[in-house]
């Protein structure tokens, strides 16, 4: 068995060095492919601080990676009509700059994790599920109804918003920024995890009420967690519609939640490394199997079946379980 | 001048009511124990201060209307608890169950570890692969680590062996001695109670029947009040 520190590092370095290969062979397709893996990573990462260290098992954060793709959608939008966005006695330019654009969506997915998780965490169990849900679907109507901004058709942007220095258009430059991206969220996530915060939001997890016996409540450590959680799913899509230069109700949608929960579970919750993992054997599956049949979803499921009978740590508890070199 | 004044206290598990008029006093830097047969209502009495259960009636700690105050809020305040079972963060290790507890204070780490060495042995180890011996002392360096006005310990050496018992009666009265907290506790062992309490506090069917300096209980009431 391996030390989950080096299989950690091993699949970001093979991560790497596939888009270099690919950008060596001139496969600009693969280096969108892996580009995908590392989004989904990314959002799944979010999803992994609420799940795997708060036990939230929360079937609304598509709300966030929403969010965070028409943060970057309505500011493009506005920035390429040159029409600011109007906010009743607030005019807001729009903008094609990344850094802009990734600080509005921190900030718009933090404050709606805020308020939702002010609501949804004064509840627990399936009644906590049902409630994120619901505010999932809430956010899907509403962008379906939300005609200034292509209600069920979405939002094409034309061109790729830009990062200082550096040239977007080339997929390996635009992979770059968001596997750096990826790699310091998951270190921040490695921080978290060991800070006093991490270890308390862990001790909730198990025993609530002991936590609170030393002073600390639950409630708030959990909405933190909710908070952190969302705001990195709202980085994850502004870049994911930065990537397909689109935004669409879809982004909103309760199956989104579900596979970010797919991804998480399929690499291993609570495990740093996880959401990457689940999300390249997702990604993988949609490329192989996409191509041979319109139902590649079922040997996903299969696959999923096998995890959770028999490998509750996911793929990532199989290959370094804890307790047996774990660090 | 007292810490944690109790008078008139009744709760109830919903409908069935487990306390019907408990008073309590603990002084500070005193050691108080609160005695009684199984089922009388000690453990419930320790889970209305700790603010676990809803209750009635006087319930003041350091000067504040305890009934007022959330239960983290309460051990902010300075009320550490040794729960009963122990209860210890399972999946994380010595120290990380310590650092979660960690507030300003006297109590860090390093006094946990000269109160209980093999704490400081074990600091790596998770939590739940400690013997139980291990394991209770782990919950009182816990407390300990939230640097507490008052410690209550709810039947600390229960289910023990005879030796680990002792190291934890030890430690006990050094705390007793070398801290000056006040602490309250509950044990079935009345002979190590004796020895260390400064005062005795009997319920008996959710109410307190008996109060009084250690050495006034008499064998005599302890018999006819605790049944030892």
């Amino acid at each position: 068995m391996i030390r989950e520190r080096y299989l950690n590092l091993g699949v970001l370095a093979l991560l790497l060095a596939l888009a270099l290969l690919a950008r060596l062979a001139d496969q600009s397709f693969t280096i969108t492919v892996l580009t995908k893996v590392v989004i989904l990573a990314l959002a799944a990462a979010g999803l992994n601080i609420a799940l795997g260290l708060g036990g939230l098992v929360s079937l609304g954060h598509a709300v966030f990676f929403g969010l965070g793709g028409y943060a970057m959608g309505i500011l493009a939008f506005h920035a390429q009509n040159f029409a600011p966005l109007e906010l009743g006695p607030l005019t807001i330019a729009g903008s094609k700059s990344m850094p802009v654009i990734w600080l509005t969506a921190i900030a718009v997915s933090a404050l709606a994790a805020l308020v939702i998780g002010l609501l949804s965490l004064r509840t627990s169990g399936v009644y906590f599920i049902m409630i994120t849900l619901a505010f999932g679907q809430m956010f899907y109507y509403f962008s379906i109804s939300w005609a200034a901004y292509g209600g069920e058709d979405g939002l094409s942007i034309y061109i790729r918003n830009g990062f200082p220095g550096l040239n977007m258009l080339d997929p390996i430059q635009f992979f770059g920024i968001c596997f750096a991206v990826l790699c310091l969220v998951l270190l921040f996530s490695d921080r978290l995890a060991r800070s006093p915060f991490g270890l308390a939001l862990n001790a909730a997890r198990q025993v609530p009420v002991r936590v609170e016996t030393v002073g600390l409540s639950p409630m708030r450590l959990k909405l933190l967690a909710f908070v952190i959680s969302g705001a990195i799913t709202g980085l994850a899509g502004a870049l994911y519609a930065d990537l397909n230069r689109f935004v669409s109700p879809t982004m909103f949608s309760w199956q989104l939640s579900g596979e970010l929960m797919v991804l998480v579970i399929l690499g291993g919750v609570g495990r740093l490394i996880g959401p990457v993992v689940g999300a390249a054997i997702f990604v993988a599956l949609e490329q192989l199997l996409g191509g041979l049949t319109a139902f590649w979803q079922i040997w996903l499921g299969v696959i999923l079946l096998l995890i959770v009978l028999f490998a509750r740590g996911g793929v990532v508890g199989l290959i370094a379980p804890k307790g047996v070199g774990h660090d | 001048m007292s810490i944690l004044e109790i008078a008139g206290l009744t709760a109830s598990y919903g409908v069935s009511q487990a306390l019907f008029s408990v008073d309590l006093t603990v002084n500070e830097g005193e050691v108080v124990a609160l005695m009684g047969r199984n089922g009388m209502g000690k453990t419930t009495t320790v889970k209305a201060i700790c603010r676990m259960i809803a209750s009635a009636g006087g319930l003041r700690f350091a000067g504040q209307d305890l009934h007022r105050l959330s239960s983290d809020r309460a051990a902010r305040l300075g009320i550490g608890l040794v729960p009963e079972g122990r209860r210890c963060f399972r999946d994380l290790s010595v120290r990380e169950n310590l650092i979660v507890a960690a507030r300003p204070g006297p109590w860090d780490m390093g006094r946990v570890a000269g109160l209980f060495p093999r704490l400081g042995e074990r600091r790596g180890q998770n939590a739940a692969s400690l013997s139980g011996g291990e394991q209770q002392m782990l919950a009182i360096g816990r407390a300990l680590m939230t640097n507490p006005r008052l410690l209550i310990l709810d039947e600390a050496t229960e289910g023990l062996a005879p030796i680990i018992r002792q190291e934890i009666w030890t430690a006990i009265a050094r705390l007793k001695a070398e801290s000056g907290m006040a602490i309250l506790l509950i044990d079935k062992s009345l002979k190590e109670l004796s020895g260390i309490s400064d005062r005795a506090v009997v319920l008996q069917r959710g109410t307190t029947v008996w109060a009084g300096p250690m050495a006034d209980l008499t064998p005599d009431i302890s018999e006819r009040l605790i049944g030892v």
